[in-house]
Formats: structure tokens, C-alpha cells, sequence
């Protein structure tokens, strides 16, 4: 009624539409498809306009923490930007998590936080928080909408600012006014952003003086990272092509998995702390590094003034304050994966110099011999009744799957279970693995199965899991169920906290403080209390038929894998050692370097 | 490889120009105290009203890699235009004003009158039994002052932080 009065007596105001319409119509010209999301007060009006619509579908969690990673899932597997609606006040902080999480791994995300009305903004208002204030270092950018004339332009700046350069979370904060009141809209911008422009295109000195030393190379290595997979498909193809062009070994960061084959010969496996003997001494021993897409985390460099002492590092990011942040590198390539990759692969045909190949034949006798120690190597019993190998149960995962043909994609929680796929699942497409690595948020694996099964309707979707991290997002469950989601949940039970008890077995005398999993619920029946279907191996023979059952099964299905509860991760690089102190598994005859006190605060 | 870190630290003056939009400050000091930096000084005024920037100038200390770090992270934030390390990109002047108040009598009261006379420092405001100087100039200069007022009857101190730009030509 007062609407049809304002109306006629404002004209202008006859085609504007209220803040929330505005909103979707917004979120359409960015082409967005899915929401994930949970109401609240705040939000009423956004709910409102979604009800009156149907090209945006609104997918509802069971907790906030979930709509993101389930947006982060749907995000890394697509290479799109994921969106998430939240209420004001605990929705928001709930949601935290989640956003430092796709912080850490570079994840485009958009999302839409309730808050109280303007007016009441900073009076402790109901379910009011200090949004922008709290995720302020959670997010690549937040806003703070206060004015209706804003909206529109902010939320397609919040979308572009997500996935342009290093891509990230992006939080746009909704007072309730500013969802009602009416708001003119406006388009998609055409001019490019006032301060914000990333430097995609490299400067071509740099490519030059980085083929030369790559020509040079007598026992170069290339080190890739998700960068790669940010920079989309054709990024992975350019650096398979580099790859195979130069003849160079090569090893991936835990998220860079996927971009190049790892079924491929010249691939040694990922490197770092789980990594395996070949990654690691290959970098510890090489002459030229070139480094695409990733940051020399800790988790890879170990102890920094011994990481990879005597190489030539050439690093290509995105994102100038990755150069020289752990690492002092000495041909820094400032731009995108994909176009630097481009350009190296002409720069390397265009330059006349022929490339060291005979010593790198050399160094690949040398890698051959390290891969001879065969690292991954691990025992498993075939008598009837004998107890699963976490990784055996990976292995047989990955082949039973590729065995079906299937498109399948994998999500983990965290924990030893997570190293083991990392190692034992091989991936030979971008976009498929989807872990937790920055941030290592156990609880990522369910919901991002989610997100990941809503844009993959028909794929195989499988969250591999311990026992542990399960329960932290097992709510979601119910999602599954409501929107029949088939993703099958593989829980490694080893009835620890794997991860913990491996550290505290090898860093704290074996006391065992707090790690066991106690009083666990029966994943059997939790899964059928949640509409899905249980399943259960308690031993080697009956490893494959629970596999394929739940591969078969139509519905979500949790298989609960009872496995062997005193598994280590191997090998393994202790906190503050360096890449050639490694640790590898029994039946490797080498045991740990000294821990010293400074490896021991690190984490 | 690449040449041997150098350890030592060194100060910075460092100028950001940043739209002036709600939040940019919160985000600058957030990023120094999240990641450990040092702030020395930092100022922020808007500079350019028609197109809505403000400068913000901070002095900080650390080895060549953060400061290196420093003006990355800074460059990468949204709303930041540019970034310049005017203690870097050739000479620069970097000012600070203070207000000093003294409170003394006799002998103090004369002797603090005469050394803000040979510093340029100007009085602002007199009692009796006070003197508040208005001075400007660079921080050392200010701190030779200060120190110098200490025994004569230094009461309280104001500072405004440090504001700089590169001499000649050169724009930020
Ligand atoms: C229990 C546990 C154990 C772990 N163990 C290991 C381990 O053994 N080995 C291991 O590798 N990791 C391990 N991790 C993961 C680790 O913590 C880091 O998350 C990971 O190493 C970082 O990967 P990355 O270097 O590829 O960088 P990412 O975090 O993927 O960052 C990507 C980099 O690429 C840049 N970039 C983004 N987009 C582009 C683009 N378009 N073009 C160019 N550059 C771009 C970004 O600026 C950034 O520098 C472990 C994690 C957990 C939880
Ligand atoms: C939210 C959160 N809390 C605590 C940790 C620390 N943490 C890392 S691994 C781990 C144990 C995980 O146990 P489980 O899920 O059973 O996996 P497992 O290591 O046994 O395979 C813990 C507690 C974490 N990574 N995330
Ligand atoms: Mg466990």
C-alpha cells in the first residue's frame, strides 16, 4: 500500500526495486546459479526474493561454517565463484572459519553477511556484530553497505575483486534497511577498478632471463602449486606441455594436485612434509627451481636455511608479496599462471641455446635410484580377517573408482587420512581434489563434498575422512538427504586422532594426551538415522565389496573403514629438520633426525 | 642462487595513497599488527577531496625482505592506489609538528625560551608558568628538542606523526 503511494508520487522510484531485488539481480548478471545459505532475521528480505524467483537456486546448510565450505567445494571444482548467504551476528561468525579457510587456499567467494539496520549499527543491537571488523582479516576484501545507491556496484566489485589475481573471500555486509529500502540498479561495470588491478601479464625480461637459466639447467626441477589450478584448465595444459618439452621432473604442493598427471613418469609425487624421498631430494639437491603457483609454505620447505640450498628459484605468482616472503628468490615472475607458462613455453623454443640434456639425463638416474627406495611402500596382510592399511584402503579406493570410469572428485577432511590420499590417490585433472590445506579445518570434507556434488550432479563425489573430523560438520548429513545429494563419506577409523597421536608418538614420548577417539557413534546407523545408507569393512576381505557397494549405492552413503590404528603418515619430515633429513616408514631402516627444541614450537 | 640475506634493519618511510573509503585505516594498522610489523609513526589525511584519497605515511623498521613484504601486502589491499618508500625512490622531506608544553619558572622558564628560540620553535601560547612551542621539522630534530626541554620543565607533548613526499619532480 504505502509502496503504490511512493510510487505514483516519485516516478523515478517506480522501476527501482528493493535492496534484496536488486541484490539477485546483481548475482544473476554474475551469472550466479547457486547459493548456499541459512536464514535469519536479518536476511528475511533476501529470502523473501529469492521465494519469488527461480533461475538462483538456494541450497540450505545445516551451519554457517558449512555453506562456505560447500561453496568452496562447488568454487574449486568449477574454477567459479562461490556464494554464500548468512544472518547477522552468530550467522557471520559462524561463517569465519569458512572464510579464512578459502583465504588460505586462494578460493573466489562472494559472501552475504545480514546486519542489523543502519540506525542501529554500534548500539549492541539483537544479533548485531562487527562484521566487517571481525572478518576483516578472514577476507581478501570486505564491505560495509551503507547506502542504497552502493549496492549494486558493490556487489559486482565484490565479484570481481574475488576471483581476480590471487583469487579470495570477498564479504558484503547487508544492513536490514538497505535490504527494503528501494535501490536503483546498475549494470556489470565496464571501466576497469579505481585501484585494484592485478599484473596477469609477465614482464618479458623476466621470462628471458628465466629460460636462460632453465637451459642451463643440469638438474632442474619444477615445483608447482595451486597457483596452477587457480589460473584455470588451460594453465594445467600449459604446464604439462612445459613439462614434458623441457624433459624436467616435476612435484606438486598438496594443492596443486592435479595439475599435471600423476600417473606420469616425469611427476615424482607431491613434495614437503608428507612428501615423498624422490620430491624431496630432488629439491633439495637441484640447480634451477622453477616455481609455479606456489608459496614455499612451511609445510614444504621445512627448515628454511637449509631448503634447497644450492638452486637458481624462479617463482611465478600472481601475487608480489609471495616473492621473497620465505623464500629470497632470484627470478621473481610477477603475473598468471597460464600466461607466464605461455610464455616460457615460446621463450624456451625461440631461444637457439640447447639445454643441458645429457646432465639431466644424469640427474634422472640419480631421481631413478631415489624413487628405488620406493617410499610408499607399505604391507598388506590378505588373510582372511586381517587389518586394513589406511593406505591400502586409498589404493583400492583409487582403483575401484577409476575402474568404473566414473568422473570422480575428492574431498578430505584432515588428518593422516588426508596425506594418504594425497599420496595414494592420483589425480590427472585440475579441479578434482579439494583439501583444506592452509587453514587444515577439519570438518572441510563434508560440506565441500556438497558444493562439489551440487555443480557435478553426476559424478562420483567421495569425502574422504577420518572418524574424527567427520563429526565436526556430520550436520550435514541432513543437507545430503534434502537435496539427495549420493556423496559417499569413506572414514579411515583408526580411533585417534591420527594425525595427533603420530605427533605425539614421535614428538611426546608416545603419551597419548587427549588423541583417542572415544565413544564414537556407530557411522552405520548414524548414516541410516540420517536417511543415507552405512556400510562397514572390519578387515581385508571385505575391503573391496564395501568399496563397490558404495560406489553402486544411489544414495549418500557413509562406509566406515576400520583400519589400522598405528599407522604413521611416512615419510615424513619432522618440524625444523631439512628435506634430506627425512623420515621414511619401518621396513626403511632410517629413523628420525635429532628433534631439536626449535623444530619442537613449530607446527 | 640468490645473494645472501641482509639481516640488519633499516627504517622506512613509507607513503600510501588509498581511497578514502571506510575501513582503509583499519585495514593498513590491522595488516602491521597481524603480521608483527613495526609502526613508528603513521599519519592520514584526506589529500585529494575531488577524487576522494587520502595519504597515509608510515614510518617503520625491519630488514630489506619485510620491508620489501610490507609494501607488498600493502600494495595488495583493494583500496590501495600506490605505494612508494620515498626512504628508497631517491631524496625525500619528512616532517612532523609538535606542540611542546613547558612548565617552569626563573632560570628554566629563560633557558627554555632561548633554545626554542635557536630551534625555530615558535610559542604559541604562554602563562606565567608556561609556554606551549609550536615546532616543525624532521623527528630527530624534534627529538633533540624534547629531550633538551626535559630538564627545564617538560610537561606534555603532542605530536602529529611524520608527513613526507619526495623532493623535485616525482609524484607518488
Ligand atoms: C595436515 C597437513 C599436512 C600438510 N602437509 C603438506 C605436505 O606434506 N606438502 C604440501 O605441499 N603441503 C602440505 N600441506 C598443505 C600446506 O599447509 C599448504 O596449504 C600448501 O603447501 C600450499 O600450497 P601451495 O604452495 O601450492 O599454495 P596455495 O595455498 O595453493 O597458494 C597458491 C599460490 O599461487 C598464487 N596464485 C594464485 N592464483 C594464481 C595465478 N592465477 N597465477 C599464478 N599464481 C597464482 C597465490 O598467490 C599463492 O602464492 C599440509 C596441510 C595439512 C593440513
Ligand atoms: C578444527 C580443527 N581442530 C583441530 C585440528 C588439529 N588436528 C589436526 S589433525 C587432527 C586429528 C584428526 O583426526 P581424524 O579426523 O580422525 O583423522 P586421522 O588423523 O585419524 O586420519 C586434529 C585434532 C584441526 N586441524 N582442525
Ligand atoms: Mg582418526
Amino acid at each position: 500500500m504505502s509502496q503504490t503511494l511512493a510510487a505514483t508520487r516519485n516516478p523515478a522510484a517506480a522501476d527501482m526495486q528493493s535492496g534484496a531485488e536488486v541484490l539477485l539481480r546483481a548475482l544473476k548478471d554474475q551469472g550466479v546459479e547457486v547459493i548456499f545459505g541459512y536464514p535469519g532475521g536479518s536476511v528475511l528480505p533476501i529470502y523473501d526474493a529469492i521465494f519469488k524467483q527461480d533461475t538462483i537456486r538456494h541450497i540450505l546448510v545445516r551451519h554457517e561454517q558449512a555453506a562456505v565450505h560447500a561453496a568452496e567445494g562447488y568454487a574449486r571444482s568449477t574454477g567459479r565463484t562461490g556464494v554464500v548467504l548468512v544472518t547477522s551476528g552468530p550467522g557471520a561468525t559462524n561463517a569465519v572459519t569458512g572464510l579464512l579457510d578459502a583465504l588460505m587456499d586462494s578460493i573466489p567467494l562472494v559472501c552475504l553477511t545480514g546486519q542489523v539496520p543502519t540506525h542501529l549499527i554500534g548500539n549492541d543491537a539483537f544479533q548485531e556484530a562487527d562484521t566487517t571488523g571481525i572478518t576483516r582479516p578472514a577476507t581478501k576484501h570486505n564491505y560495509l553497505v551503507k547506502k542504497s545507491e552502493d549496492l549494486a556496484r558493490v556487489v559486482h566489485e565484490a565479484f570481481y575483486v574475488a576471483r581476480s589475481g590471487r583469487p579470495g573471500p570477498v564479504v558484503i555486509d547487508l544492513p536490514k534497511d538497505i535490504l527494503i529500502a528501494k535501490a536503483p540498479y546498475q549494470g556489470v561495470p565496464e571501466a576497469p577498478h579505481r585501484s585494484y588491478r592485478p599484473v596477469t601479464h609477465p614482464d618479458p625480461a623476466q621470462i628471458v632471463r628465466a629460460v636462460a637459466a632453465m637451459k642451463q639447467a643440469k638438474r632442474p626441477v619444477v615445483y608447482f602449486g595451486g597457483g596452477v589450478i587457480n589460473a584455470g584448465v588451460a594453465a594445467s595444459d600449459a604446464l604439462t606441455r612445459l613439462v614434458r618439452k623441457t624433459g624436467f621432473p616435476c612435484t606438486g604442493t598438496l594443492m596443486g594436485l592435479g595439475a599435471y598427471p600423476s600417473n606420469d613418469p616425469q611427476f615424482l609425487g607431491m613434495l614437503g612434509m608428507h612428501g615423498t624421498y624422490e620430491a624431496n631430494l630432488v629439491m633439495h639437491g637441484c640447480d634451477v627451481m622453477l616455481n609455479v603457483g606456489a608459496r614455499f609454505d612451511d609445510r614444504v620447505t621445512g627448515r628454511i636455511n637449509a631448503f634447497s640450498p644450492d638452486s637458481t628459484k624462479i617463482h611465478v605468482d600472481i601475487d608480489p608479496s609471495s616473492i621473497n616472503k620465505n623464500v629470497r628468490v632470484d627470478i621473481p615472475i610477477i603475473g598468471d599462471a597460464g600466461v607466464v607458462l605461455e610464455a616460457l613455453l615460446a621463450a624456451w623454443d625461440a631461444d637457439p641455446t640447447p639445454s643441458e640434456s645429457q646432465a639431466v639425463a644424469g640427474w634422472w638416474r640419480q631421481i631413478a635410484e631415489w624413487r628405488g627406495v620406493d617410499c610408499l611402500k607399505f604391507t598388506q596382510t590378505r588373510d582372511r580377517g586381517g587389518i586394513i592399511k589406511p593406505q591400502y584402503a586409498i589404493q583400492r579406493l583409487y582403483e575401484l573408482t577409476r575402474e568404473t570410469g566414473r568422473e570422480t572428485l575428492i574431498s578430505t577432511e584432515v588428518g593422516q587420512h588426508q596425506m594418504w590420499a594425497a599420496q595414494y590417490f592420483k589425480f590427472d585433472k585440475p579441479n578434482q581434489w579439494m583439501t583444506s590445506g592452509g587453514l587444515g579445518t577439519m570438518g572441510y570434507g563434508l560440506p565441500a563434498a556438497m558444493g562439489v556434488q551440487i555443480a557435478h550432479p553426476d559424478a562420483l563425489v567421495i569425502d574422504i575422512a577420518g572418524e574424527a573430523s567427520i563429526l565436526m560438520n556430520i550436520q550435514e548429513m541432513a543437507t545430503l538427504a534434502q537435496y539427495r545429494l549420493p556423496v559417499k563419506v569413506f572414514i579411515l577409523n583408526n580411533q585417534y586422532m591420527g594425525m595427533v597421536r603420530q605427533w605425539q608418538e614421535l614428538l611426546h614420548g608416545g603419551r597419548y594426551s587427549e588423541s583417542y577417539s572415544e565413544a564414537l557413534p556407530d557411522f552405520v546407523r548414524l548414516a541410516e538415522a540420517f536417511h543415507g545408507v552405512g556400510m562397514r569393512a572390519e578387515s581385508v576381505d571385505q575391503l573391496d565389496d564395501v568399496i563397490r557397494e558404495m560406489i553402486a549405492c544411489p544414495k549418500a552413503v557413509i562406509a566406515d573403514i576400520c583400519v589400522d590404528q598405528k599407522e604413521n603418515v611416512y615419510p615424513m619430515i619432522p618440524s625444523g629438520a631439512a628435506h634430506n633429513e627425512m623420515i621414511l616408514g619401518a621396513g626403511h631402516g632410517r629413523h628420525a633426525a635429532e628433534i631439536t627444541d626449535e623444530g619442537l614450537v613449530l607446527v | 642462487m640468490a645473494a645472501p640475506i641482509d639481516s640488519s634493519n633499516r627504517s622506512a618511510t613509507i607513503s600510501v595513497l588509498v581511497e578514502n573509503e571506510a575501513g582503509v585505516l583499519a585495514r593498513v594498522i590491522g595488516l602491521f599488527s597481524g603480521r608483527g610489523y613495526n609502526i613508528d609513526s603513521l599519519t592520514v589525511a584526506p589529500v585529494e577531496d575531488e577524487r576522494g584519497r587520502s595519504r597515509i605515511n608510515i614510518v617503520t623498521s625491519g630488514t630489506e625482505m619485510v620491508i620489501e613484504q610490507i609494501k607488498a601486502q600493502l600494495d595488495r589491499l583493494v583500496p590501495v592506489h600506490r605505494v612508494a618508500d620515498l626512504t628508497r625512490e631517491g631524496p625525500h622531506i619528512a616532517r612532523e609538528m609538535a606542540l611542546i608544553k613547558v612548565c617552569s619558572t626563573g632560570n628554566d622558564r629563560a633557558e627554555a625560551l632561548r633554545l626554542a628560540d635557536a630551534f625555530r620553535a615558535r610559542v604559541v601560547d604562554a602563562t606565567i608558568g608556561s609556554f606551549v612551542f609550536e615546532m616543525t621539522g624532521s623527528t630527530d630534530k624534534l627529538d633533540a628538542f624534547v629531550d633538551l626541554m626535559r630538564p627545564l620543565g617538560l610537561a606534555e607533548v603532542s605530536r602529529t606523526g611524520v608527513a613526507a613526499i619526495a623532493r623535485g619532480t616525482r609524484v607518488i
